[in-house]
């Protein structure tokens, strides 16, 4: 009997399991070893064992270095600015009574999640444009400039930090709404008795309490902020120069334009640990400043 | 005496009305604001669908035009002239309906073993396999690109769908769902002398058509949507999906017009949607779920 069911056990886990190992465990390991190859697919030459040289001449790649400072800075916006906004939002969503506009507002922030990330960055390009653009028309009308959204290398990136913000700002929202939810109305009066003004309540209640969601959020954004590529590779295509180059785009650069698979590699096993590294980090910092209620 | 109680009671609820006042007046404002920002949001939106309605020559006007003007619905056509968009809605379609297909097979069977049968290694295997949670896309393309080029699918939807069918995602969600039935319901089962395969499709599988929904709409959403590995792994316009003919289609703009790169967005973000607007209380529970148990 207790056989059986581990055999059918093993059968069931079998197809993700097979999967499993062929596309994703495998992969890993193969691409920590390709990093140590030369391997040029376009000179149609057979891989050759190189060791460290990939990650010596990683070191000396001023444009992969460019790329990693924006991978950087957009994470520090683009995470920055979901979770500010959507934790405000959340907690300003939670003042209002009327069910049908709480769903009026639900819907509108969380609405450009469903669009894919080429359809946000080829209608916002339009909307960023210099001359045509509706966003500076409305700038120029309330006696702004006319800002060089995307052809001006420092304003290429926060453009494309906009952009992934405008999208992905629904999802925090939601989460951030739920968590609202969750914190009992009692530690609101409690802290009303002791006088506490909208700010103290944020700042003593919501955010400790919410501390595990924001956590979470942050993890979970900051993953992928550092594999932002869409974003740039359609609005700016890196430019100007390489003032919004990522590091998935030199990624995809190397290996599958260039054919250049061991540096590509190299390239992809460094983001690897990176984002190992940032995810076990926020972990640990999450020992010192998160509240679990 | 009995005069200044009453005095005070009415003060007292002088205050009360003055307080609900004030909270009225905040409250009204802070919905106004709400409500201008959430115009904001969507006027990326607005935008693209109406000037999608628009005739070339109208389609870069400032000031902006919020409402459609010329309803130029020729636009739509023209997408389908400009790249074969066509078979690439269908391939979307394709794509996206057979990884939700094979996700549901794979991570409802495993969640099951997962959550409710016994077997040697079972808890090295299930913490293994949510390890590749934290494996980023990225750390794997270049040999699945190897792979998928080894087994002959390069420029096919299958380097799409297959690769596509383990998700570690899925088996965590569906093994939670099924930790949460009932033990009686098994042993009545039993008792009627269902095996362990009957017990899995008879008694779990229908018992879970929420979460499986959930898993299914999250999962539909991201395969419709996908960007990087479709550009990588599809060479041949009449194999794209969405995304990527939305690419193409912009680079004709050049030639073309902006109401008929836009009427392509619209066309593409259609079923998502729907499916939202239609399901909305699934997709906002399975994100509320994944985040607040998080």
């Amino acid at each position: 009997m207790a056989r059986r069911e581990a055999l059918t056990g093993y059968l069931f886990i079998l197809p993700t399991y097979l999967g499993f190992l062929l596309f994703v465990l495998g992969p890993v390991t193969a691409s920590l070893g390709l990093s140590l190859f030369d391997w040029d697919l376009l000179a149609q030459q057979a891989p050759r064992f190189v060791g460290s040289r990939n990650f010596a001449d990683l070191a000396a790649d001023a444009r992969l270095l460019t790329s990693f400072r924006n991978t950087l800075t957009f994470v520090v916006g683009a995470v920055g600015l979901e979770i500010t906004i959507a934790l405000l939002l959340a907690v300003a969503v939670q003042g209002i009574r009327s069910r049908p506009l709480t769903y009026f507002l639900r819907t509108s922030f969380f609405v450009p999640l469903t669009l894919s990330g080429a359809a946000v960055a080829v209608v916002l390009s339009y909307l960023f444009q210099k001359e045509f653009g509706v966003l500076n028309y409305y700038l120029t009308l309330v006696g702004g400039p006319r800002i060089p959204w995307l052809a001006a290398s420092g304003w290429s990136l926060v453009a494309v930090i906009f952009a992934s913000t405008w999208r992905s700002l629904g999802f925090n929202f939601i989460i951030f709404v739920a968590g609202v939810q969750n914190i009992s109305r009692d530690m609101y009066e409690a802290a009303e008795i002791d006088g506490a003004g909208a700010w103290a309540k944020l700042s003593h209640v919501t955010i400790p309490l919410l501390s595990p969601t924001i956590l979470f959020v942050t993890v979970i954004g900051v993953i992928g902020a550092l594999q932002v590529f869409e974003q740039p590779f359609i609005m700016t295509r890196g430019g100007p120069g390489d003032s919004s180059r990522t590091v998935v785009m030199i990624i995809y650069e190397s290996a599958f334009q260039n054919l250049a698979i061991g540096y590509g590699a190299a390239i992809a096993s460094l983001l690897f640990v990176l984002i190992m590294a940032f995810t076990l980090l926020q972990f640990w910092l999450a020992r010192r400043w998160v509240h679990y209620g | 005496m009995a005069r200044s109680v009453a005095q005070l009671a009415a003060l007292d609820r002088a205050a009360n009305t003055r307080a609900r006042v004030v909270g009225l007046a905040g409250r009204a404002v802070l919905g106004t604001l709400l409500v201008l920002l959430a115009l904001v949001w969507l006027a990326p939106i607005v935008w693209t669908v109406s000037t999608s309605l628009r005739t070339p020559a109208q389609s870069f006007s400032l000031p902006p035009k919020w409402l459609p003007t010329d309803w130029a619905v020729g636009n739509y056509g023209q997408v389908f002239e400009r790249v074969p968009f066509a078979p690439i809605l269908a391939n979307s379609v394709k794509v996206s309906l057979a990884i939700v297909l094979g996700q549901l097979v794979t991570a409802s069977m495993a969640g099951y073993a997962f959550a409710r049968l016994r077997f040697p290694g079972k808890n090295v295997l299930f913490v293994l396999l949510m390890a590749s949670l934290m494996v980023p896309g990225q750390a794997t393309i270049i040999p699945v690109f190897l792979l998928v080029k080894w087994f002959g699918l390069a420029d096919t939807l299958w380097s799409l769908i297959l690769p596509a069918w383990v998700t570690a995602f899925g088996v965590f969600f569906m093994r939670q769902a099924f930790l949460q039935i009932p033990q009686e319901m098994v042993d009545a089962a039993k008792i009627d002398g269902a095996n362990q395969w009957q017990i899995f499709a008879r008694v779990f599988v229908p018992l879970t058509t929420g979460p499986m929904a959930v898993l299914a709409i999250l999962s539909f959403n991201t395969f419709w949507n996908e960007f990087f590995r479709p550009l990588i792994f599809l060479s041949s316009q009449t194999n794209f999906t969405l995304p990527l003919g939305l690419v193409a289609l912009q680079g004709y703009l050049g030639t073309g017009s902006l109401s008929i790169v836009l009427a392509g967005v619209v066309i593409s973000m259609v079923p998502v949607l729907l499916i939202f607007v239609f399901a909305q209380r699934y997709v906002i529970e399975g994100i509320a779920r994944t985040g607040v148990k998080g």
